[in-house]
Parts: structure tokens; sequence; C-alpha cells
């Protein structure tokens, strides 16, 4: 079965990004296909570069590139969520004049049109923090 | 070119305490531009996006209404909402700008059964 896990909750004050990734990785040992992992809303700072976790505790966004490394994840930021947020790449750094960029490798910004096209290509699709 | 799914969008928010309705519409109308069948689910203090006269500019927040009026233009007209919330708010159907279909919670038990993608804000 194709999936897709989608993310609205950000890291260290949430679980569900964790369980999102556990989940994840449970669906992909199971021998399923996950489309993409796409990040709305306060999701988007799990691509965050600057996270900067105690060395004892889960990175999470270290854990999604691993992941995207691994298994050629789509890992795609909600691209209007993550400007509102400040989490720019290059481009969109340079669209709003600002100094300074903080979007992980792995992770692409990109529109809801991805999340659309997630749920028309998914059999199933996963919400991680919604309602929150 | 995939046949076009039943997308359900649902809510439990109250229009100007979170992002939720407005971050709710945006998928919606995305979901139009992708000619999906998109329907839009109210639960909760999520019956409270649909109230008329809404005077959000006091808090500094954009008026949610324009935006929920433009839905019928973009062919999304599947509104529901639960009726139990609209009566626990004290709420009856003419309140609401916009036309909606009141459920009962064995209805919308079915509607979300009979989606084939559930997305909730």
């Amino acid at each position: 079965m194709i999936f897709t896990v989608v993310v609205h909750a950000s890291p260290c004050q949430n679980a569900a990004p964790e369980s999102a990734l556990r989940y994840c990785k449970a669906l992909l040992s199971a021998g399923h296909t996950l489309h993409r992992v796409f990040f709305y809303r306060d999701g988007v700072f799990n691509g965050n570069q600057l996270i900067s976790s105690p060395p004892d505790e889960l990175n999470i966004m270290r854990a999604w590139q691993e992941l995207a490394e691994e298994h050629s994840i789509d890992l795609v930021i909600c691209i209007a969520a993550a400007i509102r947020r400040g989490v720019l790449d290059a481009t969109e750094a340079t669209r709003y004049e600002r100094d300074q960029t903080n979007l992980a490798e792995k992770f692409n910004l990109s529109g809801l049109g991805q999340l659309v096209e997630a749920c028309i290509l998914s059999d199933r699709v996963i919400t991680f923090g919604g309602q929150g | 070119m995939n046949s076009p799914k039943n997308i359900l969008l649902m809510s439990r928010r109250a229009p100007y305490g979170s992002s939720a309705a407005r971050d709710l519409l945006d998928i919606a109308l995305t979901c139009s531009v992708f000619e999906q069948n998109v329907a839009l689910l109210l639960l909760d203090d999520g019956v409270l996006q649909l109230l008329a006269n809404q005077d959000p500019q006091v808090i500094q927040q954009k008026n949610l209404n324009s935006l929920q009026s433009s839905l019928s233009l973009y062919d999304i007209e599947k509104i529901y909402i639960d009726a139990d919330a609209l009566e626990h708010h004290g709420l009856s159907h003419s309140e609401l700008h916009i036309p909606v279909t009141l459920l009962t919670k064995i209805e919308i038990s079915q509607l979300i059964a009979n989606s084939d993608i559930v997305l909730t804000v």
C-alpha cells in the first residue's frame, strides 16, 4: 500500500513528530511504500537545521534526514507555512531579503499542491499532530 | 489521470484562536484546483468558524467570512456541521452565513467512512 504521512506539530514540545517517524519506519519495514512526508503548520519546524538537541536525546531533524537518505523519501515542507515561521532556504531568503537560511538538507519547500497530489496518489494519508 | 477522490477536511477549532480555520481553507482551495471532490466537516468549536458578521479586525485578524463565501465559486459546496455542536453553542442554522448541511453523529460516522482521504486541521 502507498502511504503519505502528514505532520502538523513542532518537535521538542510535541510527541507527534516522533510518533510520525516511528510510524514511517513501521510501515516501511512492513513492506509498504512511503510516497511523501508533508510538513504543514508548526510541523515545518522539523526542518529547522539549527535544532540542537542534547547528545543523549533524539534529534528529530537528523532522524528525518536519515530516513530520507536510507529510503529515498520525499520530505516536503509547506512553503507558505515555512515562510511565516522563518524556515527559509536560500531562494526564499533572497526573495524576502533575509541574511540567514535554516532549512535542513533533504527537506524541500513546496506548495500545498504536494499534499493534495499525495492524497491523490496514496492509498492512505495519516496525519500526526492534527487538531492542535 | 486518476479519478477524483472524496477528500474530507475536518476541523474542531474556533476561527481566531489558532490558524486552523484559515489553514483548513487553504487545503480546501488547493483540493479544488486539483479537481478533487472536497467536503468540509466542522465539529465542536469548529462550528463557530461559519458564524455570520464576524468582526476580527479588532484583534488584527483577517475576516474569514469572505473567503468562506467564495468556496462555492471553487465548487466546494459540501459543508457539513455537527448538529449537536451547533446546539451545544446555542446557535441555529440561520446564524451561519453560508449554506450547510447538519449531520447527526451517525451521519458523521458514515461521511468519514465514505471518504477516501480524511485530513484534520
